[in-house]
């Protein structure tokens, strides 16, 4: 314990005294302290220039090309909408429009919307909110950037959304299901076909009689045995059966996957609702955050994230099917029968754009697949040429029950049959649509589709001029606490207490340095953590000097000082590290605000020990380090 | 300050006595009339919304009981002008619209009114919350306990986890009587409670180890006491310096930072009264000697050649 203790405190220049002479601090001690001075300084510097709100321009099917002319002509939309620009500039990305204010900018979007894309038409542009940076070019150039504010501050959207995983796993038991049917025939082995395969989470299979399913376990074992599948013979409905469960592990796979895809889903969708920078984040098992700073409209936001769908490429049946794999489904006024199987799913598809044949100029939708779609799709229509392709629209509707639970149920539509002219691989496209279906089917295909369905949980919004408030009342309540204590500090303490001012101004620029690099985001209750990071910090110099006012009764003014920061150092110590603890155990139960508030905390305690002992020591010795004292002015 | 002297010890039964009887009385209150745990923990909706002019509350009232709110609480927010709104969970009923719908019944019938924010949690949310908030305090006291017991002996641990306990004990009694709202961020200003209080706690603790080391003859409540008097300048400026910006908060930081600072402020307060009269107290109690703190001191010096 004691030897502990020792090594602490060498860690921060204490108990130099047996060696060197007293309170002075080798050369490159000081500079340590003022490079580590100075880049905080630099870093946290990027905060005063706090960034614009910004609309984003960029064309998505535009035929006109975003140049200054387009510039200035939306410049002038804006101001006829009585909406000022600040500034414009073409970036890589489109057009940068400058506004100043939040309320200005939802205002510009809708008379940019109004006057860019006209109704009826393919949506020619993307206007998303956005805030433009005015960091100076040389802060930018060597990382600066200001701290992010939370929606509690910049006003916005938060959303949490629940997956549900099982379905993801239940979906992928269905895809097996089907293979294993496939290889059951084959073989020629007769499996009893009444009720479902899966059923309570696994694949239950029963047979008529032990000899068959003892074949049949054989075969399976080949393609579902360990470390994947669990697979063992068990009695199925009272017959000779066998089950194959996915293990644990793989259902956690399965489960990220589907978490996974679903954010990509999300990530797409939030574009469409346009905010250039939203937040999209896994929470927990089984959640995903979503943080729509800006954007104001709350029934918007949701109708979009809301249209949780799915598609499925099916064959058309053929004449030899079975009626049992077969299902029916009204289209265009009649009844169309398609396979049950599926070729593949809307998560195998990146891109769906609508465009024109180059040849007959009539409309069409170009599809790209990733390369395990593309492969299942070459094998599916590789021998089909000739006949129909459907694809099927699933779309999740909350039913509720008598119980009072909400239960997802899908809702099928078949919204294409289109005939397979060729063998299709990963990229291949649908014709015979009007502009009309080609621009709507091209929509669904990428607005993407889920791994598994999802529902909203939780829903925050916070107005404008609420976060606007929350800014203003945090900043002066920083300020005023701030300012209460560098007052109370040298009346005090005299001298020292000028020290711990000037400490814990530098704990405040190396605070702010150290979340801006980290790209913490900036809370309410984050501001909390700062004002109170502000009334604790103070606590190092206080254990410090009334140490140094004890030791003084005893010693000499230098041995006083040495004695001081090397006794209350320990005390420091003991006293921030458990206080670490309760921050950390903080982070590990919240999100967003609480989180927040925990990270100002955390990175306040170790930015504190630096500053209270390492940089008021450095100051007390440059001050009282190489003379006679007679007395102290503490 | 000028060096004290004061018996602290000498008054450590009637603090006993106080102590006992704010936490018999937290414990019923937080038992029998319960926190008034706010949407974080108990799911259900939330509306913010402004006025222009002071609101009409019993037309807001009636405007939402027309919408079919017929439980929802209006109720005036820190202004007269604002207004919030409180919808409770409701069974089998679909929650993510409660916000839309409110604000479309309130834009028909209230001119000028504006969404400030709005707030809809699921049930299930709030029902981990409750969980994880508990468990995480637990775990909050128990890595403190186990820290204390490395750096000093168990019966420190023992008195600083008591000190800690009675301090969150204590804030949520005050919450649970005054019916104040208790929400994540008030949850979140308890463990900072403990945090705070623990600073405390072992700077005390820290100095009666050392005095008991350094002083030869005298017994524990003496020492103790004379710890005690020693730190008080220290204890006093820091408590005084972090209710200085509490304060601060408390004024100027608006109403939805209010119910933080005032955690913080009971807990900074009750835990500088426990860092004196909770932990030193329990030491005396469970009669701390020399040897208790000498002993360990020793076998390490054994260890090192």
């Amino acid at each position: 314990m004691a030897d502990r203790g020792v090594v602490g405190a060498n860690l921060f220049g204490a108990q130099q005294a047996a060696r060197g002479p007293l309170n002075r601090y080798p050369l490159w001690r000081y500079a340590l302290i003022a490079g580590i001075v100075a880049l905080g300084l630099l870093y946290a510097a990027p905060n005063l220039y706090p960034p614009d709100y910004a609309l984003q321009v960029s064309a998505d099917n535009a035929t006109r090309p975003v140049d200054d002319a387009f510039l200035a002509e939306a410049a002038a939309t804006l101001d006829a909408a009585g909406v000022a620009v600040v500034g414009a500039e073409l970036t890589g990305r489109g057009a940068l429009l400058r506004v100043a204010s939040n309320d200005d900018q939802l205002r510009g979007r809708a008379a940019l919307d109004a006057a860019l894309n006209p109704a009826g038409d393919v949506r020619g542009f993307v206007i998303a909110l956005n805030l433009a940076s005015t960091t100076p070019a040389w802060l930018d150039g060597i990382g600066g950037k200001p701290m992010a504010k939370g929606l509690d501050l910049s006003g916005g959207i938060h959303f949490v959304l629940e997956v549900d995983v099982d379905s993801a796993v239940g979906k992928r038991l269905e895809d097996e299901a089907d293979n294993i049917r496939a290889r059951l025939r084959e073989a020629r082995l007769r499996y009893v076909r009444a009720g479902g395969m899966v059923r309570e989470g696994a694949i239950r299979i029963g047979f008529n009689d032990a000899t068959d399913r003892d074949a049949a376990l054989a075969l399976l074992k080949e393609d579902y045995a360990a470390p994947n599948y669990v697979t063992a013979a068990a009695e199925v409905d009272g017959r000779p059966g066998a089950v194959v469960e996915v293990d644990a592990a793989q259902v956690e796979e399965i489960e990220d996957y589907a978490i996974a895809q679903n954010m990509v889903s999300l990530r797409n969708r939030v574009d469409e609702i346009g905010v250039s920078e939203p937040l999209v984040q896994r929470l927990g098992r089984d959640r995903i955050v979503v943080d729509l700073p800006g954007v104001q409209d709350a029934s918007e936001a949701k109708r979009i994230l809301d249209k949780f769908a799915n598609l499925e490429f099916h064959l058309a049946a053929k004449a030899d099917d079975r009626p049992s794999e077969l299902e029916e489904m009204p289209y265009e006024g009649r009844t169309r029968r398609i396979q049950r199987s599926i070729i593949v799913t809307g998560d195998r598809v990146t891109n769906a754009v609508q465009g024109y044949d180059p040849q007959t100029s009539l409309p069409q939708v170009n599809i790209t697949l990733d390369s395990i779609g593309g492969e299942r799709m070459h094998d599916a229509t590789a021998p089909n040429i000739g006949h129909s392709m459907a694809i099927v629209f699933v779309e999740q509707q909350p039913v509720k029950q008598a119980d009072g639970s909400v239960v997802l149920r899908n809702d099928r539509r078949l919204i294409s049959v289109a005939t397979i002219q060729a063998a299709l691989g990963y990229s291949f496209r649908i014709t015979g649509l009007s502009a009309r279906e080609a621009q709507e089917l091209a929509l669904l295909l990428r607005a993407g589709a889920l791994a598994a369905p999802m529902r909203i949980v939780e829903e925050r919004t916070v107005g404008a001029s609420l976060g606007e408030e929350n800014i203003e009342r945090g900043m002066y309540s920083v300020a005023a606490g701030f300012a209460l204590v560098l007052l109370f500090m040298p009346l005090y303490y005299k001298v020292f207490g000028l020290v711990a001012d000037l400490a814990l101004t530098l704990n405040l620029v190396i605070l702010v340095a150290v979340m801006s690099l980290l790209g913490a985001t900036l809370t309410l209750p984050g501001i909390a953590g700062i004002v109170l990071t502000v009334g604790m910090a103070v606590d190092a110099n206080v254990l410090i000097f009334s140490r140094i006012r004890e030791e003084l009764k005893r010693l000499p003014p230098q041995r006083a000082i040495q004695a001081g920061y090397d006794r209350a150092f320990l005390t420091i110590l003991d006293a921030n590290v458990t206080t670490l603890f309760v921050a950390l155990i903080l982070l590990s139960i919240g999100t967003g605000p609480v989180a927040g508030f925990a990270v100002t905390l955390a990175i306040g305690i170790v930015t504190s020990m630096f500053t209270a002992i390492m940089g008021s020591r450095a100051v007390v010795n440059l001050i009282y380090g190489r003379r006679r004292v007679a007395a102290l002015a503490i | 300050m000028p060096a004290t002297n004061f018996n602290f010890m000498g008054a450590r039964r009637m603090a006993a006595a106080v102590s006992g009887v704010l936490l018999v009385a937290s414990v019923l209150a937080v038992a029998f009339a319960g926190l008034n745990r706010g949407l974080d923990f108990t799911g259900g909706a939330l509306v913010e919304v402004g006025f222009a002019e002071a609101a009409d509350l019993p037309s807001v009232r009636e405007a939402l009981a027309g919408a079919g709110f017929d439980n929802a609480v209006a109720q005036n927010f820190g202004a007269q002008t604002e207004v919030l709104i409180r919808v409770p969970p409701q069974a089998g009923r679909d929650q993510s619209t409660v916000g839309d719908r409110i604000m479309a019944a309130l834009a028909a019938t209230q001119p000028g009114v504006a969404l400030r924010r709005s707030e809809v949690v699921g049930p299930s949310v709030g029902e981990e919350l409750t969980e994880q908030g508990g468990i995480a305090m637990l775990v909050a006291l128990v890595a403190v306990m186990v820290y204390i017991m490395f750096r000093f002996t168990g019966k420190f641990a023992v008195g600083a986890v008591a000190a800690l306990a009675h301090d969150v004990v204590v804030t949520l009694g005050a919450f649970a009587v005054f019916r104040w709202t208790f929400n994540l961020a008030e949850l979140a200003a308890v463990l900072a409670v403990i945090g705070y209080s623990l600073n405390d706690t072992i700077v005390v603790s820290d100095r009666i180890r050392e005095n008991f080391r350094i002083v030869r003859r005298g017994k524990p409540v003496d020492i103790v006491n004379r710890s005690l008097n020693e730190t008080l300048g220290r204890t006093l400026v820091t408590s005084l310096t972090t209710l200085l910006v509490l304060v601060a908060l408390l004024l100027a930081g608006g109403e939805q930072i209010r119910g933080f600072a005032t955690a913080l402020t009971i807990g900074v307060v009750v835990g500088t009264y426990s860092s004196i009269y909770v932990s030193a107290s329990m030491l005396l109690a469970m009669r701390v000697t020399k040897e208790d703190l000498v002993l360990p001191e020793k076998e390490a010096a054994e260890e090192v050649p």
